[in-house]
């Protein structure tokens, strides 16, 4: 049976909440040899020198679904992150996305609009807390910012669901009040996690959450991103160059390679049985 | 009055850098709220000591203007008295302490308390216009938040100061949606002042000199002070407290403190209105 096959196998109906089409994001204005397909070294023209951080990604997302995407730096993960969470506009490509509510092209929207999505439907954890939170603002409004960034004005409200939602990433109650920078790198993650759940996002992006965290903090965060997924049924698009996170969380793999998919398929064939072979590479390389 | 001693053009600014100003205001009146760029002129006062308010009255002041200057309440104070002297230097027009009798009305920091009439203008000093720039230092930035109007931070701002304190600490500068669309600061005046900006008869004009902003609440227009929807925006209260020489109540007061007896009084903040009041009795 062919992967797609394997995928659709329980819900054959079903259709992806979110499916990327040819994402392409070039820095430079490129030339006949690479625009059309010529040799790239790594990602970078030899000839015109334009670095093609994305060739003609594809991917999909189903409803409770958690795809990971792993590679080496430099690879286009987090350009890819950047592009769904509308942090960086791409030079090509079309993100379709289905739900609650439905865009043919998010990217073809206003900016006005796609600051809609990005505050209802989408959630965003970075790998850098100082890029997803206000350091100096307390941990509450870090969460009711996207509160009110929704849309919410009445502070009785947007203060018990402040509360349910550091609770759930439980934070102490005593440190609510303090600021993300007086925190340790693993609180700062799961406040910017209770964030990004703020509005019950219908998609979670997760940009190398645990890198940088110790192995017992690690645990508690993958540990919550699990009970979220299993609570929830968000689906997320989870990137990481740890194939442990990658294998514990995530039902499909993405492989990344100089701003290309260069495989993909359910986690445990990808990583057991990988064909190609710089995923063949990845996987033994792990010590 | 001082005499208009003709070493200089009416109003100090050439023609050409008036007729500028006027084009600013016209296109902030029609946009209640947006901050329009204008090449703030040298003036003989550095920038950011009210330039943006002069430039406003100099191009508006004609020969048969009557202007009252304010600084925080006071018609007295040193920096009313010099902006007063300074364009009746270079305009002649008479100037007053009642607000009644002013056409034209400068102020920092205060609206007076008698309630202005369609035709008079009121211009404010402005320190600061932008109510995005504690969260966003890029001016490119703020004016595309303005754009799309992303004006969660500043209400962001309020939350912050519920979460810490239980309520809203901001003085001065309470920020205001107006007209439903641009959130605007309304130069330093206290909170108190903020709501004679609502649907008001004048016209309010607001310049920034160091900014180079000018932007303006035209009459009978929204200015609604931010609020969330279970905490109603409060100003000061003075209830129980009258002013020791005219006996006002209901109007803002200033506290004066005499270290010597530990005595507090109070009194009003509108030298301008205090004096009225106590001529007429």
């Amino acid at each position: 049976m062919s992967e797609a096959a394997i995928r659709h196998a329980g819900a054959p109906e079903e259709t992806p909440v979110l499916s990327l089409s040819g994402l392409t994001v070039r820095y430079g204005e490129g030339c006949p040899s690479c625009r059309g397909g010529g040799p790239l070294e790594k990602n970078r023209c030899p000839v015109c020198r334009t670095v093609w951080a994305l060739r003609d990604v594809s991917l999909e997302v189903y409803p409770g679904e958690v795809v990971g995407v792993v590679g080496e730096s430099g690879s286009g993960k987090s350009t890819l992150m950047k592009c769904l969470y509308f942090d960086q506009a791409p030079t090509a490509g079309a993100c379709r996305i289905d739900g609650p509510e439905r865009c043919e092209d998010v990217f073809s929207l206003s900016r006005q609009q796609q600051r809609y999505i990005r505050n209802h439907i989408l959630g965003m954890v970075y790998q850098n807390p100082m890029l997803g939170l206000r350091m100096t603002y307390s941990s509450a409004g870090n969460v009711a910012e996207k509160l009110i960034a929704a849309g919410s004005r009445n502070v009785g409200m947007m203060n018990a669901r402040v509360e349910e939602l550091l609770t759930h990433v439980q934070l102490q109650p005593a440190r609510r009040k303090e600021p993300p920078k007086n925190f340790s790198g693993g609180m700062q993650q799961r406040v910017q996690i209770s964030r990004a759940l703020a509005n019950n996002p219908s998609i979670l992006l997760l940009d190398e959450v645990t890198t940088g965290l110790d192995l017992s903090v690690q645990a508690r965060v993958l540990d919550l991103i699990r009970g979220i997924r299993e609570r929830f049924g968000i689906s997320m698009l989870l990137v990481s160059h740890d194939l442990s996170v990658v294998r514990m969380l995530a039902d499909r793999t993405v492989v990344m390679l100089d701003g290309r998919i260069i495989e993909q398929g359910l986690t445990d064939r990808v990583l057991d049985d990988p064909r190609h072979a710089y995923t063949q590479e990845l996987v033994h390389s792990i010590i | 009055m001082t005499e208009y001693d003709g070493n200089y053009n009416f109003g100090f600014l050439d023609e050409g850098a008036k007729r500028e100003i006027r084009r600013c205001i016209l296109k902030a009146v029609a946009i209640p709220g947006y901050q329009v760029p204008f090449a703030s002129r040298e003036l003989p006062i550095g920038r950011g000591w009210g330039t943006g308010g002069i430039q406003l009255t100099l191009s508006l002041i004609g020969p048969d203007d009557v202007l009252k200057v304010i600084d925080q309440g006071s018609d007295e104070s040193v920096n009313a008295v010099n902006i007063k002297k300074f364009v009746g230097l270079c305009t002649g027009v008479a100037t007053t302490t009642d607000s009644g009798a002013a056409t034209l009305i400068q102020s920092r920091h205060r609206i007076p308390e008698t309630p202005l009439r369609n035709d008079q203008i009121l211009v404010l000093q402005v320190p600061l216009p932008e109510p995005l720039r504690m969260v966003e230092p890029r001016e490119q930035v703020t004016r595309r938040m303005h754009a799309e109007s992303d004006y969660s931070p500043v209400w962001l701002h309020l939350y912050e100061d519920l979460v810490h304190y239980g309520e809203i600490t901001l003085g001065a500068d309470y920020p205001v949606m107006a007209a439903g669309r641009y959130v605007m600061l309304p130069s330093p005046i206290p909170r108190y002042d903020n709501p004679k900006l609502n649907q008001a008869r004048h016209l309010t004009l607001f310049g920034a000199g160091r900014e180079k902003k000018i932007y303006a609440i035209p009459p009978y227009t929204d200015a609604v002070s931010l609020a969330f929807d279970d905490i109603p925006f409060r100003a000061e209260d003075f209830r129980g407290r009258h002013c020791r020489l005219c006996g006002a109540e209901g109007v803002y007061l200033d506290e004066i403190y005499d270290a010597g007896t530990g005595e507090r009084f109070y009194q009003c903040s509108d030298t301008g209105y205090c004096a009225k009041r106590r001529a007429g009795r």
